[in-house]
């Protein structure tokens, strides 16, 4: 506080008064360099991006040729092997998004509502290592573990089960990515959990509710919009993913992800690229409109 | 309350959700440690070679460097940029502000190969020769909401009295901000920082399109695993890589530590979740 006291009116002072005398001008100060970080670099890389997807590559040059059409989303639409990509995609983020709500859901009410406080900060910590280790580095440890000498067949072989062939199928990609994104679902579902109030469910169990009659009307309820910001996570980042549909999948599984990344790299086909990235955009777009319409953002 | 035998089941499904969450990097660490050429389980044995070999791998130390400065470049560009917005979205109500949030959510919410393609096509629309420096800009860009995040949370909790005392007790605009309102942000942002730089770190999905000839330590990895080279190697590799993105997380919850660990590190998880 003495430095408080002692402070004369200098140059600092001036300016500091000035930017307190008009607010607008402090607000300006602040948003003005991260808002032009994101226009010139964000913004304009999807908008030229959009504007890419109606352009086409000469197939005999392999030139960009900056003519407006339709092609690229027409072949999407119409060529049967994309739109199963398109679906095995969505049912593979449906198939996901599910399992890792099931999974998290008593996990996280143990942690909100039984646990002790002690207990519940570790789990917290818990979680949070995993959320945060290497995506790298996880995803190769279960290309590790689906080898044919790996930890699951070891462990199959106890039970007397034959090795079997896990790496390199659709399946394998499947368990991975409900593994890698399970924590992104666990901390929402926690903290709607741990918001619903106990007098809620006290309630429920004075009028009669058994334990799967509370869980169904009462916390699953008020546990939905955890889940559904989970699910924001879950959905999205396996719609987009290509490092473990390429690793786990090997060449065997073709989703949304690395039809991009490959449209990108080998195939130098750029705007294809682009019109395939409108698909999980628009994808999201929807998902994040019928969620905000079921009211699942009006509490988080 | 909860019946024993519901309580009962609940813990198990934790010990059991809790093996789940660790098996896989536990037995990744293990293969670190398998004197081994052929990588199958169970190990054979202990040994540090991997971990010397990777030390004196040019490659691997290259790529290691390249990663550090593009962190701490990102994670420095991320703090200034997203402490600036955090405070303007705190401190002013104005029109679009709500959409201004949304939009430092979108590089983590949409697919990281949206963003990776998008920036990939416009350094080629704008003949920008990929480079160190375009790595760092895709990974401002998504770095910034994690510090934002972080120091917008703290910002809410910080009481706005504390600021009110200090205007009443005669502290100028700058003063207030740096003898009451720093020290009270202060771990909230270097939390931001450490997480920024975890993230940054790890990251391959945007660097392989933004990285051109120029290999982090992540693209390193993924390219001996899609070439299938070098395994043994690539475990020590990816533990270094695993404690390296551990450790700045749990300083990161043990700094921003003043009203209990659990309430800061669900602060900082929902930010995190709700960025990542």
């Amino acid at each position: 506080m003495t430095a408080v006291a002692r402070a004369r009116p200098g140059q600092w002072s001036r300016v500091s008064g000035a930017l307190w005398r008009r607010p607008w001008s402090r607000a300006t100060l602040l948003l003005t360099p991260p808002l032009a970080w994101f226009l010139v670099v964000y913004v304009a890389a999807l908008a030229v991006m959009l504007i890419t997807a109606f352009w086409t590559v000469n197939p005999f040059t392999g030139n960009l040729e900056r003519v407006w059409n339709l092609q690229n989303f027409s072949q999407i639409l119409t060529n049967a092997g994309y739109l199963r990509i398109i679906l095995t995609t969505v049912y593979m983020a449906a198939g996901v998004t599910l399992v890792d709500a099931v999974i998290a859901l008593p996990f996280a009410y143990y942690m909100a509502r039984v646990a002790a406080p002690r207990t519940r900060t570790f789990l917290f910590v818990c979680v949070l290592l995993p959320l945060w280790a290497s995506y790298l580095a996880k995803v190769y440890a279960w290309l590790v573990m689906f080898t044919h000498d790996g930890v699951l067949n070891w462990g199959l072989a106890r039970f007397g089960l034959g090795p079997q062939n896990m790496i390199y199928t659709n399946p394998a990609v499947f368990v991975v990515f409900c593994y890698i994104w399970l924590p992104y679902m666990i901390i929402p579902v926690y903290a709607a959990i741990e918001r619903i109030p106990s007098s809620l469910i006290e309630a429920s169990q004075d009028l009669g509710g058994r334990t799967a009659r509370t869980a169904w009307s009462v916390i699953a309820p008020l546990a939905l919009p955890g889940i559904v910001a989970g699910s924001i996570f879950t959905f999205s980042l396996t719609l987009g993913d290509y490092v473990t549909p390429t690793l786990i999948g090997g060449g065997n599984s073709d989703l949304i992800g690395t039809v991009i990344a490959s449209n990108v790299g080998v195939a130098n086909d750029l705007p294809l690229a682009a019109a395939m990235a409108m698909v999980p955009i628009a994808i999201m777009a929807c998902y994040l409109l019928a969620a905000r319409a079921l009211g699942a953002f009006r509490e988080i | 309350m909860e019946s024993t035998g519901l309580r009962i089941t609940l813990r198990a499904w934790a010990v059991l959700v809790l093996i789940l969450l660790f098996g896989p990097i536990l037995v990744i660490i293990a293969y670190a440690f398998d004197p081994s050429v052929i990588q199958s389980w169970p190990i054979r044995g202990f040994t540090w070679h991997w971990f010397i070999v990777a030390w004196h791998d040019q490659a691997v130390r290259q790529a290691f460097l390249l990663s550090v400065r593009v962190g701490l470049l990102a994670a420095g560009i991320a703090m200034a940029l997203g402490s600036a917005v955090a405070y303007g979205l705190h401190n002013f109500k104005f029109f679009g502000r709500e959409s201004i949030s949304f939009l430092l959510v979108l590089p983590i919410a949409l697919p990281g190969v949206i963003t990776g393609i998008a920036l990939n096509n416009m350094f080629g629309f704008l003949n920008i020769t990929l480079s160190a420096l375009t790595i760092v800009i895709g990974h401002t860009t998504f770095c910034i909401v994690i510090v934002y995040n972080n120091l917008i949370a703290r910002l809410r909790r910080t009481p706005r009295s504390l600021t009110e005392a200090s205007m009443d007790l005669g502290a100028r605009g700058w003063q207030t901000q740096l003898y009451v309102m720093l020290p009270q942000i202060a771990t909230a942002l270097v939390s931001g920082a450490l997480l920024a730089f975890a993230l940054s770190f790890d990251e391959v999905i945007v660097t392989i399109f933004t990285a051109g000839a120029n290999t982090t330590l992540p693209i390193w990895i993924f390219g001996q695993l899609n070439r299938g080279q070098q395994l043994p190697e690539v475990n020590a590799v990816v533990t270094i890589v695993i404690l390296l993105t551990i450790i700045p997380v749990l300083i990161a919850a043990k700094i921003a530590g003043t009203g209990g660990v659990v309430r800061t590190a669900r602060a900082t998880a929902e930010g995190t979740a709700a960025s990542r």
